[in-house]
């Protein structure tokens, strides 16, 4: 019975339907501020769904040298990482669907598949640009993914404990700590940029230099499953940040600790939007120098600060 | 021009702004979109007042008008809107002021055919196009 | 036993640190950095551009020979499609050098109202510049931005001269319509509001970091290199090069204006951008000192259908360079020759030049910091074939080498009826 329970609640909520359906309703709400931000009116709010079924409809065509199995496996295995990864997060409770010690790191490894994914897939595209930007896609990981897990080991190291729910349960136990974090929140959010490979962190998608990088051959259901991955990614990556770093309102009724994840959810994708139309794309070397040197230093900072305030409390 | 204190996210101020502000796109076509009361748009032909002096084919840069001699004293032109560039060099060079410059733009078909508009002889008030233009 | 998969093409070492190995990527004809085609065969080693080997002609559209068989005022509404962005640059060299050699005096209204289009005409270029250089960098909002104000002018040119492109305002001996006095304050209106906006663009290529920092020290062209390769236009200007058709050969009313030149020395896509942003401030004063010094008169004066024989060069300061046109004429309603430089193809040498120890993420920005129009630049195709020789070939040649092509293929076009050659 329990396993039977547990089935429903990763197929559907708060799993694989719940996390795809937030993820096309994650991309209406980016795309339409994004419109908005620059004056403009932006899709309806079922486009993302329209995109999915339009995508789906058309023919999958796989090019004669691309290596047939990693092409059609890639987008597969990315929205399965993705899925998987987000059944450990505590969302609106201290209590996800699974939990373990140890599922930070797990997670954090779940979340570097599809990344993964978009530079196997582009690689065994075996075409100039889908190379191109698979290779930059790889390059990129060696610049944000150090600042990324750093931040977002720091609220553990406070919380003494390698389990989300862990994280959650030890702050919901001293209110207001979490604000100890800050900083890591924000290199949080700007490494999450370049996890989602958004502006000004796109350089592997860059449409005007390489037509669509990892993603130029990929059409029909295969592109569609790489954008209900991404789509998802965003999701998942955005509710762990506000699980680690916004450990708050856990102890609510359930429809008012919903409203909470939303809002928490509503507030980063926005804070990315807002990102995506402020600044131009930065070049590969442009983009690694920036992390190396301003972003790293951060999140070795936040360390600092979390060791320090265990030392005091 | 001098150099300045570097910022990021210089726009932050007008794109908050536009939040608030109506979009600057107009939903064409259910939104309405007039062109400005001199715009060139399809030529219009008025049969009854033409002598068939064919002034205008020899200046039309894209032979997109044809006069054809249906009777005596009456004839009637065929203009192909597909050729048209739209220059109005016709109305300008014709000395009877036969053609007469509407503001219509919304002039695409998905049949070629449809494209060539005839303005016939009979009518003695404006002329008539044989099939509308109007899609 | 699994089959391994099939040895790649390229290799991980060829593309990221090994820098041996060259990778050519096809950036055109077709691709998304170019809104017209252009073939850029680049040389990658890693991200670094080798080499870059340039062809063109993908736009060809024989308009010199058409021209060559339409009458001048047919031609007036052939070139000016040469392109749709500067197309007034294309029809006024043309009918200046036109009236040049038919020897018209022009009115000089007719002078002022020609500057006045020219000008707006350099705003909406400006601005559509501006906006896909924010494309091609990835800051679309700079894009949505610019193109949204470039709407007002657009509009204006609708209402002035009856097109948002393609104006038709030019005729041989004057202009075509009149501009009205209610007109004015519309016009000032527009100018004020776009001063405006300008200003603001202007603090944000100032201070935007990410904005400098893709623009700066990318694509650059010293001095002389600009003046070897025969850069014109805002180029040339931010290479330091003081050169500009407005004030060196005045046309129109230009001589009775008084306006800057903006010079920059930065010699890099950011100088291109100060030259265009300051270019942008001074077409504003221009404007303003037409509408108050516009003289009343006629707006043209009778030009005859027979142009007698001689031959004229013009030379038009466009949005994107020094425009030169030649026409000769023999005396009969047709041209004899209609030849036109485009100042795209004067920059188009300088574009391997500047992209020499580039990345290629810098590729599109440095094309596009030319202003590319290569709709004005093919204009002859010269054939080369193996044994390098050049062959000239007439136009039945052409037409009879080309049926042949198509029905070794499989297609039949020789009954194709071709409106203007000579078989009509």
């Amino acid at each position: 019975m329990n396993a039977l329970l547990n089935l429903l609640f990763i197929l559907v909520f708060p799993g694989m339907l719940f996390l795809l359906t937030l993820g096309l309703a994650g991309e209406y709400v980016d795309r339409k501020l994004y419109a908005r931000l620059q004056n403009r009116v932006g899709p309806p709010w079922f486009q993302p769904l329209a995109d999915v079924f339009k995508l789906l409809g058309k023919e999958s065509v796989i090019p004669e040298e691309a290596d047939k199995r990693m092409f059609t496996m890639a987008p597969v295995f990315a929205l399965a990482t993705v899925i998987a990864a987000y059944l450990y997060i505590p969302l609106w409770n201290t209590t996800p669907i699974f939990s373990f010690q140890g599922d930070l790191v797990v997670v954090l490894y779940l979340l570097l598949i599809p990344t993964l994914t978009f530079f196997l897939g582009g690689w065994y595209s075996r075409s100039i640009f889908s190379t191109l930007g698979a290779v930059r896609s790889i390059t990129q990981l060696f610049a944000y993914e150090i600042p990324l897990l750093i931040a977002l080991l720091s609220p553990a190291l406070l919380a003494n404990t390698w389990s989300i729910s862990g994280i959650a349960v030890y702050y919901g136990a001293h209110p207001w700590r979490w604000m100890v974090n800050l900083l890591g929140f924000c290199v949080g959010l700007v490494t999450l940029l370049g996890k989602l490979e958004r502006v000004p962190f796109d350089a592997p998608e860059a449409e005007t230099e390489i037509v669509a990088g990892s993603f130029t051959e990929y059409s029909g259901r295969f592109l569609a499953f790489f954008r209900l991955a991404i789509d998802s990614e965003a999701i998942v990556s955005s509710s762990l940040l506000a699980a680690v770093f916004l450990p708050f309102g856990l102890f609510l009724p359930v429809w008012l600790g919903v409203i909470v994840y939303l809002a928490k959810l509503a507030g980063i994708l926005c804070i990315l939007a807002l990102m995506r139309t402020l600044f131009a794309r930065l070049r590969m070397d442009q983009m690694i120098n920036f992390c190396w040197r301003y972003v790293a230093p951060i999140a070795f900072l936040q360390v600092i600060i979390d060791l320090v305030v265990k030392e005091f409390v | 021009m001098k150099e300045r204190h570097h910022v990021l996210g210089a726009m932050l101020e007008a794109v908050l702004g536009s939040l608030f502000r109506k979009p600057a796109t107009i939903k064409y076509p259910f939104g309405k979109f007039v062109m400005p009361k001199d715009f060139r748009g399809q030529p219009k032909f008025h049969s009854e007042k033409c002598t068939g002096c064919r002034l205008c084919i020899r200046d039309c840069p894209s032979q997109a008008i044809t006069i054809t001699k249906v009777g005596e004293k009456k004839f009637e032109a065929s203009i192909d809107l597909g050729r048209c560039v739209y220059c109005a060099q016709c109305a300008e060079t014709c000395p009877r002021k036969v053609i007469d410059i509407s503001t219509d733009f919304e002039l695409a078909q998905l049949d070629r055919g449809k494209l060539k508009i005839v303005f016939h002889a009979e009518a003695a008030s404006a002329s008539c196009p044989d099939e509308s233009a109007e899609g | 036993m699994p089959r391994l998969p099939p040895e790649p093409r390229v290799t991980a070492a060829s593309l990221a640190a090994d820098a041996d190995r060259v990778v050519t990527v096809p950036i055109g004809p077709q691709h998304p950095a170019l809104k017209e085609p252009e073939s850029f065969m680049v040389d990658l080693r890693g991200e670094k551009i080798d080499a870059v080997r340039m062809r063109f002609g993908y736009n060809h559209r024989g308009i010199e020979k058409g021209c060559e068989q339409r009458s001048y005022t047919q031609d007036l509404y052939l070139v000016e499609r040469v392109c749709g962005i500067c197309s007034y640059s294309h029809s006024t060299a043309f009918v200046q050098a036109v009236e040049e050699i038919a020897g018209l005096e022009l009115p000089p209204r007719a002078r002022y109202i020609r500057t006045l289009i020219a000008e707006l005409e350099r705003i909406h270029s400006h601005l559509l510049w501006l906006g896909v250089a924010g494309h091609e960098i990835g800051f679309d909002t700079l894009l949505m931005y610019t193109w949204r104000d470039r709407e007002q002018v657009m509009i204006l040119l609708a209402r002035l001269t009856g097109n948002r492109v393609n104006y038709g305002m030019n005729t041989l001996g004057g202009v075509r319509r009149d501009i009205a006095a209610e007109m004015m304050p519309l016009i000032l209106k527009v100018v004020d509001s776009l001063e405006e906006r300008t200003k603001t663009y202007i603090e944000l290529a100032l201070t935007e970091q990410t904005l400098i920092q893709r623009l700066s020290h990318v694509g650059k062209l010293s001095k002389e290199d600009a003046l070897r390769l025969g850069t014109v236009g805002p180029t040339a200007r931010a290479s330091g090069v003081d050169r500009d058709a407005r004030r060196d050969d005045p046309y129109a009313a230009y001589a009775e204006l008084s306006f800057n030149v903006v010079i920059d020395d930065h010699c890099d896509v950011y100088g291109r951008t100060i030259v265009r942003l300051g270019e942008l401030m001074e077409t504003y004063s221009i404007i303003r000192q037409i509408l108050k010094q516009m003289p009343d008169g006629p707006i043209a004066t009778k030009a005859p259908r027979r142009i007698p024989e001689g031959e004229a060069v013009s030379r038009y300061e466009a949005p994107r360079g020094e425009d030169v046109h030649y026409v000769r004429g023999n005396g009969s309603e047709k041209p004899e020759r209609v030849k036109v430089r485009a100042p795209t193809l004067a920059n188009f040498s300088s574009v391997s030049k500047m992209l020499e120890d580039g990345y290629l993420a810098d590729l599109p920005i440095v094309i596009a910091a030319i202003d590319p129009c290569f709709s004005c630049t093919d204009r002859m195709v010269s054939l080369r074939d193996g044994s390098s020789t050049r062959r000239t070939m007439t136009w039945d040649e052409v037409s009879r080498m080309g049926i042949q092509w198509h029905k070794e293929r499989g297609l039949d076009l020789s009954t194709l009826r071709i409106p203007g050659s000579a078989g009509e």
